[in-house]
């Protein structure tokens, strides 16, 4: 089982984390001046690469608490763990 | 049961890529395969080539539980699952070829009280879409597969189930040999070991393929890679609203027949068959991580494997061979994504999400229809990909029965 290292708990096994998809992805700054293909690109698009993808973990049968990750998933590799108010780091 | 046919020698050659066909098919998978087959069958276009980055039908095509069924809910889903099944019904006799398809019924369990409304509510669907259905309750679901546990003194009691007899299995291998040796009789080139590294275009328009073995021009394209088509997509700039997750399988050792048809629980995350040889083949949820590294996480398996000795209290001593994943483009709707691009003469078919091996036939056709006359076929009209802006969803994780 994989070992996610919780930026407040250190590493835990991977049942322990709730996975949320894309990191990054912002609420439209001004949402009433969306046409229908932004709002397509908001609700339903998102990267979906085959390497480093910047993703949230949430620690939900520990602190609770939110993060991010930069992992490659064609080997499941985390590649950097930061906080949600933190810049995706460079990894390459 | 059937008898297994001998291996044969060889099915198709190898030949060398031309420099440019009417049609590319990138992806040669049970999709890939059964679009050129059909390009060729029903439209007489036979300067086809199909793009395999591995070995043929190694992808996904090696990866599933070959459960085929179209008890689907909404009309849309009816109309191209239905068409497929039908297909099947005669692909032996098309193609030429054994494939082992063995009707043998699936029953998808209901556990709660919700469960068995919404099962209900789909059987009355299926009956008005002309598809075979039926309510069992748990007795019922007993006397159609007595291994499974009825008990009501078990966490998730079986309280009955949706039953369609025509569905059932097929052998996937033999699927894909079949198609790949009927196309290849037609003229089309099956080429291996050939990956496409870019797409080309001219003014809005797509003039061919780079690959691993060198440039191929092309008239038209179309992409049928599942999981990665989201990763050819982007070569040409595309954004798909696609996610891409292993999904995980396993075989047990070879037991004698205990298991006369398909169970599938979407409550308790298990379903399974048993292979013609006599494996039991079992399937799980999607890994919750995008992934592309064709295995997945153990505790999914854990729970699988629970849910099924909850099920099967028979299968407690039976030994696990093998596990592996495939690569799932799940959509937002559980539903597929087929039909044209702003890219003119490049077409899609992704989005099939754990549903993709029991479509083969019905998408080869559809798909090679809407190829060859640069329209969506009528049972691809729903599955664009501007449902996603215009809202005309087709929300089908009710009846994938896989939790995506």
């Amino acid at each position: 089982m994989q070992l996610i290292p919780c930026p407040w708990c250190g590493p835990r096994e991977e049942a322990e984390f709730h996975y949320g998809g894309q990191a990054h992805v912002a609420y439209p700054e001004d949402p009433a001046a969306l046409s229908d293909e932004d709002w397509a690109k908001f609700v339903f698009f998102r990267a979906n690469p085959s390497g480093p993808y910047a993703e949230r973990w949430s620690h939900s049968a520990g602190c609770r608490r939110w993060f991010n990750a930069v992992r490659d998933t064609r080997t499941h590799d985390l590649l950097a763990i930061y906080r949600l108010d933190e810049p995706r780091p460079v990894t390459s | 049961m059937t008898d297994l046919p001998e291996h044969p020698d060889f099915l198709w050659d190898n030949p060398e890529p031309k420099k440019a066909y009417d049609v590319v098919v990138v992806g040669g998978g049970g999709h890939g395969l059964a679009t050129a087959y059909y390009l060729a069958k029903v439209f007489g276009i036979t300067d086809v080539a199909v793009l395999e980055k591995g070995w043929l039908a190694g992808g996904n095509m090696a990866r599933n539980t070959t459960i085929i069924r179209s008890n689907y809910l909404w009309d849309e889903s009816s109309g191209i699952y239905e068409h497929s099944l039908k297909l099947w019904e005669g692909l032996e006799e098309d193609l030429g070829y054994p494939i082992l398809f063995s009707q043998r019924g699936v029953l998808n369990l209901a556990h709660t009280l919700q469960d068995v409304r919404d099962s209900v509510r789909r059987v009355e669907a299926n009956k008005l879409n002309g598809i075979d259905a039926e309510w069992v309750d748990a007795a019922g679901v007993k006397e159609i597969c007595p291994i499974v546990n009825t008990s009501p003194d078990v966490r998730y009691p079986v309280l009955g189930a949706t039953y369609q007899p025509r569905a059932g299995i097929a052998k996937h291998d033999y699927v894909a040999w079949g198609f790949a040796r009927a196309a290849h009789e037609l003229g089309v080139d099956l080429i291996q070991n050939c990956e496409v590294t870019g797409i080309s275009t001219r003014d809005g328009r797509v003039t061919g393929v780079e690959t691993s073995r060198g440039r191929i021009a092309a008239g038209k394209v179309g992409l049928c890679a599942a999981g990665h088509t989201s990763v050819l997509a982007r070569l040409v700039g595309l954004d798909l609203p696609l996610n891409s997750h292993p999904l995980q399988a396993l075989v047990s050792e070879l037991l004698e027949p205990v298991h006369p048809t398909v169970v599938m629980s979407n409550a308790v995350h298990v379903y399974v068959s048993q292979a013609h040889k006599g494996e039991l083949v079992m399937g799980a949820g999607i890994d919750s991580y995008n992934g592309y590294g064709q295995r997945g996480s153990f505790h999914i398996i854990e729970e699988q494997m629970a849910a099924a000795l909850e099920l099967f209290p028979v299968f407690a001593r039976a030994h696990l061979l093998r596990t592996w994943a495939g690569i799932v483009d799940v959509s937002p709707d559980a539903s597929p994504i087929i039909g044209l691009t702003p890219v003119e003469n490049l077409f899609l078919n992704c989005g099939w999400g754990t549903g993709g091996f029991k479509a083969t036939p019905g998408v080869g056709d559809v798909f090679a229809a809407t190829i060859a006359r640069g329209k969506p076929h009528e049972y691809a009209e729903p599955f664009t990909l501007d449902r996603f802006t215009t809202g005309a969803l087709v929300d089908e994780h009710g009846a994938a029965a896989v939790a995506h």
